[in-house]
Order: C-alpha cells, then sequence, then structure tokens
C-alpha cells in the first residue's frame, strides 16, 4: 500500500470527499469539501472518480511526500506550489515521484485548496465516506508525521492535462432562492438585503461565513421567536443582532434563526472561496430560475471533463511541459505523445 | 371523523427539497403529525425521493431533481396529507437511561427546581414520572430534544451561555429535556447527568434514537452512577424496549 506522509501542515487540511448524505435525520449535516466543484475539477483533471478523497487546505498548504510515484491535482485555491523546487501550476496535473517533497504554500487567491492524488486517499470509511466532519467528531486535523494511505495511481502515464478552471474567488454576485422563511422578511428588508455591498467577516470556518456591512440591518418582522426548523447548506441566517451567516458543509442541521433565502448549489463556491474581506453581493432568483440552475455532479464532471486540455497540445504550454518532465523523471518520453 | 387539522404550509428548502410545516409554533399535535407524516413518505416510495427528515414542527422531502421535479414530488405530498389520517402517536420503543441528580453531577438542578416551584426532590420525581418523547433530533448529531415536561417546567434559557458541559449531560428549558452530545456551550441549564452516549460514529448503528421515541429517566445514586460510567460494556446502562 502506498503511503503519504505529511511532512508538515497549516492547521486546517483535513481529507475531504463529496460528504455523507443520508444523516440530516439524525442531526448529522452531509459534510464533505468546502468548495465541491474543486473536487469535480480534480477528477476531470486526473481522469478518476470524484467520489474519490482528496487533502483539502485551508489558506495554506503544507508539505506531502509519497511511497510511490503517482499523479496529482491541486484545485481550488491558487496557493504556490512546487516539487522539489520546480513550480507546479493550479488546475494541472504533475507527477508526484517517490521521496520526492511536494510543498504547497499560502493561498493567493481563494480559501479552500486541494490536493488530489489519482489513486486518493484511501483512509477507513465512516458511515460511507472519508470526509473529515471535526464539528461532528468524526476525522481530525491533519499534522506533521501523519501518513495516510494512498490507492495506487490507476493511469500513471495519462498525458498531463490542464483545466481553465471557474474563477470564483473573487466575490461578486452570487444568487440565492426564496425558503421557507423568506417571507418573514419584509420587501423592505429583502430589498436592503440585496441592495447591500457585503464583506467576508474574518470570522468564518466549514461551518459558515459571517457577512459584515456597515449600513442598518436587517431583522426579521417576529425577531426571535421562531420554533427551531431544518436548515440546509448555503442557507443564509439572519442572527438576532442582524449580522447575516450563509452556512457551509459542516452546518447545524436545525436552526432557530430566521433565514432570509438560501445560496444556490452553483454559486456556493463563491462563498467558501471568498477570503475575509472579499465583496459579495445576494440576487433573488425566483424558484422556477433557481431550480433551472440544478446540475448533477455527473453532468457537471461531463461538462469539465470536455473542458480539459492535453498541456501537449497547446504552445503555450512548452514551458511548462519542460519543467514537469524534468520533474518528474519517470515519464516514458513518448506518452506525452497522447499515445 | 378526525378533527379538523390546519393546512401544512408547502415551501421550497434548497433546490432539492420541499418543506411540509405544519405549524409556526411549538405544539405536540404538530410535532406528532411532522413525525407520523415524516414515516408515511418515507414508505409511501416516492419516485426520485432522497432524504427525509423531521424536526419540531416540519418535514424536508428531499428528492433527486434528476429522476424527479418539484411540482411532482408536491403533488405527491399534497395527496398523501389530503390521506392524512389522525397521527399513530404510539411511541415504537422505550428507552430507560439512568441518571444522577446529586450534587457532583447536577450543579443547578437547586435553581430549576425553584423556578418550577418544586423541591429538588420533587423535580426529580416529575422527571422520572415523565415520559418524553424525542421530538427533534439536531444541533449535534445524534441529540435528542425531549418533550414535553408539564406546563410549569416553561423555564426560559439562561441569558448568558455555559461554557461546556460533559457529554451525557442532562440539561433543561422550555418543557424540554436535552440528553447533551458533545462539549459546547449552552444556554441551557444542567440538571443531571447520564453516561449515555447519543452518538457513536465508529459504530454499526451510529445513532441511538429516532424521532418519536419514548425515554424515561431513572434516577440512580452518584455512587452507583460512577458504577455505570466505569462500565464502558454497557451506553450507559441504557436499555431499549422495543414496543410494537
Amino acid at each position: 500500500m502506498a503511503e503519504l506522509s505529511i511532512i508538515s501542515a497549516g492547521n486546517g487540511l483535513t481529507v475531504q470527499d463529496l460528504g455523507r448524505p443520508g444523516w440530516k435525520a439524525q442531526g448529522l449535516s452531509t459534510g464533505g469539501a468546502a468548495d465541491p466543484l474543486a473536487l469535480l475539477e480534480a477528477a476531470s483533471l486526473l481522469g478518476i472518480a470524484p467520489t474519490q478523497a482528496v487533502i483539502e487546505m485551508m489558506g495554506f498548504g503544507g508539505r506531502f511526500s509519497v511511497s510511490e510515484g503517482t499523479r496529482f491535482a491541486l484545485t481550488g485555491a491558487a496557493m504556490e506550489a512546487d516539487v522539489d523546487g520546480v513550480r507546479i501550476l493550479p488546475n494541472t496535473t504533475s507527477f508526484l515521484p517517490a521521496g520526492a517533497t511536494l510543498t504547497i504554500g499560502a493561498a493567493k487567491a481563494g480559501v479552500y485548496g486541494y490536493v488530489a492524488f489519482a489513486g486518493g486517499v484511501t483512509t477507513p470509511k465512516i458511515m460511507d465516506s472519508r470526509a473529515a466532519h471535526l464539528t461532528a467528531g468524526i476525522g481530525k486535523r491533519l499534522q506533521a508525521g501523519d501518513t495516510l494511505p494512498l490507492g495506487a495511481d490507476p493511469d500513471r502515464m495519462r498525458a498531463p492535462q490542464r483545466l481553465r478552471a471557474e474563477d470564483r474567488f473573487g466575490g461578486g454576485v452570487v444568487r440565492i432562492m426564496p425558503g421557507p422563511q423568506t417571507d418573514f422578511f419584509d420587501q423592505n428588508a429583502r430589498d436592503a438585503f440585496t441592495g447591500t455591498t457585503f464583506h467576508r467577516s474574518p470570522r468564518g470556518n466549514r461551518q459558515g461565513i459571517r457577512l459584515d456591512q456597515t449600513g442598518a440591518e436587517f431583522g426579521a418582522k417576529d425577531g426571535l421567536n421562531h420554533v427551531s426548523d431544518l436548515i440546509v447548506l448555503g442557507d443564509i441566517q439572519i442572527t438576532g443582532a442582524g449580522v447575516p451567516y450563509v452556512l457551509l458543509a459542516e452546518c447545524q442541521t436545525i436552526g432557530g434563526y430566521p433565514r432570509i433565502g438560501s445560496v444556490i448549489p452553483a454559486d456556493l463556491p463563491k462563498i467558501a472561496q471568498a477570503a475575509p474581506g472579499t465583496p459579495l453581493q445576494f440576487q433573488f432568483l425566483t424558484l422556477e430560475e433557481a431550480d433551472a440552475t440544478t446540475q448533477s455532479q455527473a453532468a457537471k464532471l461531463r461538462q469539465l471533463t470536455q473542458l480539459c486540455q492535453p498541456m501537449v497540445r497547446d504552445p503555450h504550454d512548452i514551458a511548462d511541459l519542460l519543467r514537469y518532465q524534468l520533474i518528474s523523471g519517470a515519464t516514458r518520453g513518448d506518452d506525452l505523445e497522447g499515445s | 371523523m378526525i378533527a379538523p387539522q390546519s393546512q401544512p404550509e408547502l415551501r421550497p428548502l434548497g433546490i432539492d427539497g420541499v418543506l411540509v410545516r405544519f405549524a409556526r409554533t411549538l405544539t405536540e399535535a404538530a410535532n406528532a403529525r411532522a413525525i407520523g407524516f415524516c414515516e408515511r413518505i418515507k414508505v409511501a416510495e416516492i419516485t426520485g425521493v432522497t432524504e427525509v427528515a423531521s424536526s419540531l414542527v416540519s418535514v424536508r422531502v428531499g428528492f433527486d431533481p434528476q429522476l424527479t421535479n418539484r411540482t411532482t414530488i408536491e403533488d405527491a405530498i399534497e395527496r398523501l396529507l389530503t390521506s392524512e389520517q389522525a397521527a399513530d402517536n404510539e411511541p415504537k420503543r422505550l428507552w430507560r437511561i439512568p441518571a444522577a441528580f446529586g450534587p457532583d453531577f447536577a450543579p443547578q438542578l437547586h435553581e430549576v427546581a425553584t423556578l418550577v416551584g418544586l423541591t429538588p426532590a420533587q423535580a426529580i420525581a416529575e422527571i422520572e414520572a415523565t415520559t418524553v418523547r424525542v421530538i427533534a433530533i439536531g444541533f449535534a448529531p445524534g441529540q435528542p430534544y425531549l418533550g414535553m415536561l408539564p406546563p410549569a417546567w416553561d423555564v426560559p434559557r439562561q441569558s448568558t451561555l455555559t461554557d461546556s458541559l460533559p457529554r451525557g449531560a442532562l440539561i433543561c428549558a422550555v418543557r424540554q429535556l436535552i440528553v447533551w452530545a458533545a462539549d459546547a456551550p449552552t444556554g441551557w441549564r444542567h440538571i443531571g447527568q447520564t453516561a449515555f452516549r447519543v452518538y457513536l460514529p465508529d459504530a454499526p448503528t451510529p445513532f441511538a434514537f429516532e424521532p418519536g421515541d419514548a425515554v424515561q429517566f431513572s434516577a440512580v445514586s452518584d455512587s452507583e452512577f460512577r458504577d455505570i460510567q466505569a462500565n464502558t460494556d454497557t451506553n450507559g446502562g441504557a436499555t431499549c424496549e422495543v414496543l410494537r
């Protein structure tokens, strides 16, 4: 069994996959990657199943080595990275030879970076998922000295790929849909909400992020006299102090604060990847418009896979390609032709 | 002829969910309707339905938009609601859970008893005598909201949070009890202690409770309780009887 060694680690490293649906009735939210799009991007680049587990890195990476050479991809937040000093670009596949050191630094854009190895992290599953859900006591933060089992790369000689990733790191307009409590807020409150530019607060984690603003508060009509009710990923809670929180992967399953609406899944990566200070605005869709944005993970993966390009076909990438060969030291030399 | 019941509200809850809300305030009747309807949806085998969960007064019906759509799901829900029977409110299971109420394990029992208008001994006796039901599960994985205690127990939450309570703490507010799932702050008051774990992530059955379960607490002495704590072969000395 191949092993991944964590030589050093930032304090936000966990094993993640697409989470564990099916337990909301028991009080356990789905969890999984804060930016699931990054897992689909990695799967499309590496040609693997999107269910493979990866390392999620919040804000800062770490140093890694493997006992057997494997392809890997970096997706999500743009993080400086190199293999033994040779630079690695985000949203490309690269090869990490056994014993070489992959160094991943701080996020330059976005919050959550991902390193996906072609064979996936193969830690034991708990309730059919490998995702750490720290608020539920599942899994742990990864630390220097940890070793994790890795699956074997199923296609080591596959030509390197690149993908122009969806830019979701600078905030902007986020689309929301009405929910069960939207009408607890009068039209003025809703208009004020959509007319405000918020900034992502420094306070935020995998449970949710707080939104700061300097204008008037957005209270629900009946204040806090609401019976606690079921909540979903993306819901925007307005606390008693009028502060909005957008709920993310590790949110609770029941909450008492009124919710003005819910961020549609397609725009949630913009929320997860908004670094502190990033401006965010909200735009209501009608229910019909929101429902029309539905896209299955399988369909999204097919779309991304079509957007992947072999790096060898683009003359602009030749310089990077040469670097790739230098660092890998393990290609046959002819596989880059796509044979 | 069943008593006329208020028409539930159907609302979107996410692009893959419909919320069926039976009331805007918590009543035992609305809770029983929610739990009963959740069970009926689960067995109705509606195409495309994924995750179904109940809360205090509502049910979320999750669906796979690839297999069905919102209108079809809402129609199916409406049909089931039309044929709604008086909620079958009989519990399927009865849990009996030992709890310590001595000074080492119930730091706020005296305070709560005073607020309820009882002596601590009377308060313990009322808790023992009341069969509560799991009216919702949430906040933390597996954590049950248990209700309802007699009306005098309508004690508000504290205005300040208690920093941390031990797992298994029996805490109380607004006619409800909670067996605390994890070390976390809370505004509810600590009136007893169990050694029961509501959630065992590595176990084949990770979650103890289902909504609707009946629960009784039995008082044990602090020394008996320490023996229960020391015996890791059982889950806090609790038993679960299947009633039907």
